[in-house]
C-alpha cells in the first residue's frame, strides 16, 4: 500500500489531550487553548511566482536558546544542518526531527525559488517562542515577526507549529 | 503560532499555517491551513521523504494563490505509515 490516500478524515483533538492530562496531574484549570469567531484574510496581492515568501517556525539553534525561549531569526543564505526541538512537543516516541526539511523546509523553499514557482525565499526565516502566555504572542511576538517581514519585504509567510 | 498568523493577516500580509494539530489551529481560526495528520513533529512530510515534503509545501503554496476566504483548510493526502497503524494517536500524551 502506498501512503497516498485521498479520504482520510478523522483527527487527534489535542486540545482534549492537554486538558486530559492536566487534570489527571492535579492541574484544576487546564490550558484554555485561543479561541475566535472570526478570522482575518489578506488576499495575495500579485503572482506568487513574483512574491518573496519567509518561513516562521517554533524550532531554536540549540539547547541553550530552548530554554530561554526567545524571538530569533537567521540568514536563509546558510541552511542549518539541524535546529534543536527537544523542549517541544512532538511525538517522541513515534518519529525523530533529524530531516529538517520534515519542519522546516528551507531547502524546498529554495528549489521552489529557482524554479520560479514562488518569486524568492525571504533573506531570514523566523522563531517565535511557544508560550502559554497568549498576550506575549499577540503583543510581542505578532508585532516582532510583522516588523522583520516588512524590513525583508516578504509579501506572504509560510508558518510551520511544530 | 496561529496567533501570530493571525496578528500578520490582520496587517494585510497573507499566510499559510502548515500543522498537524488540527483542533488547536482551527479553532484559533487562521486563514488558510495545510493540514497533516502526521505525529506532531513533522508537518511538511515524511523524514526523509523529500517528495511527499514537497507535495505538501505545493498544497501551501496552492492555498495562498486559490483560498477566497478565511478559515479554508485543506488536508494532505498522506497517511502515516503504509499499514494504515493508528496507534501513535493513542500513544501521544497516554498516562496510566
Amino acid at each position: 500500500m502506498s501512503l497516498y490516500t485521498p479520504s482520510h478524515r478523522i483527527a487527534v483533538s489535542y486540545i482534549d489531550k492537554s486538558r486530559e492530562l492536566y487534570l489527571h496531574r492535579g492541574f484544576g484549570n487546564p490550558y484554555r487553548w485561543a479561541s475566535h469567531a472570526n478570522a482575518p484574510f489578506a488576499k495575495l496581492n500579485k503572482p506568487l511566482s513574483e512574491c518573496t515568501v519567509a518561513v516562521v517556525t517554533t524550532a531554536v539553534p540549540d539547547e541553550d536558546a530552548g530554554s530561554k525561549r526567545k524571538l530569533w531569526s537567521a540568514p536563509c543564505n546558510a541552511i542549518p544542518e539541524n535546529l534543536f526541538t527537544q523542549h517541544l512537543s512532538w511525538h517522541k516516541t513515534e518519529t525523530h526531527m533529524d530531516d529538517l526539511g520534515s519542519f522546516l523546509p528551507l531547502a524546498h523553499l529554495k528549489d521552489a525559488a529557482e524554479q520560479g514557482r514562488i518569486g524568492s525565499l525571504g533573506s531570514r526565516f523566523y522563531g517565535i517562542r511557544t508560550t502559554f502566555s497568549q498576550r506575549q504572542t499577540v503583543q510581542e511576538d505578532g508585532p516582532a515577526v510583522l516588523e522583520m517581514v516588512r524590513q525583508d519585504q516578504v509579501d506572504a509567510v509560510v508558518l510551520i507549529p511544530i | 503560532m496561529s496567533l501570530v498568523s493571525r496578528y500578520l493577516e490582520e496587517n494585510g500580509v497573507p499566510t499559510v499555517v502548515i500543522g498537524s494539530a488540527r483542533d488547536i489551529v482551527e479553532q484559533c481560526g487562521v486563514s488558510r491551513f495545510v493540514f497533516t495528520d502526521f505525529p506532531l513533529g513533522n508537518p511538511v512530510g515524511k523524514p526523509g521523504d523529500s517528495d511527499m515534503q514537497k507535495a505538501i509545501l505545493e498544497m501551501g503554496f496552492n492555498l495562498l494563490e486559490s483560498a477566497a476566504f478565511a478559515r479554508t483548510t485543506v488536508q494532505a493526502p498522506f497517511v502515516w505509515n503504509a499499514e494504515d497503524d493508528v496507534s501513535w494517536r493513542k500513544s501521544f500524551m497516554e498516562f496510566e
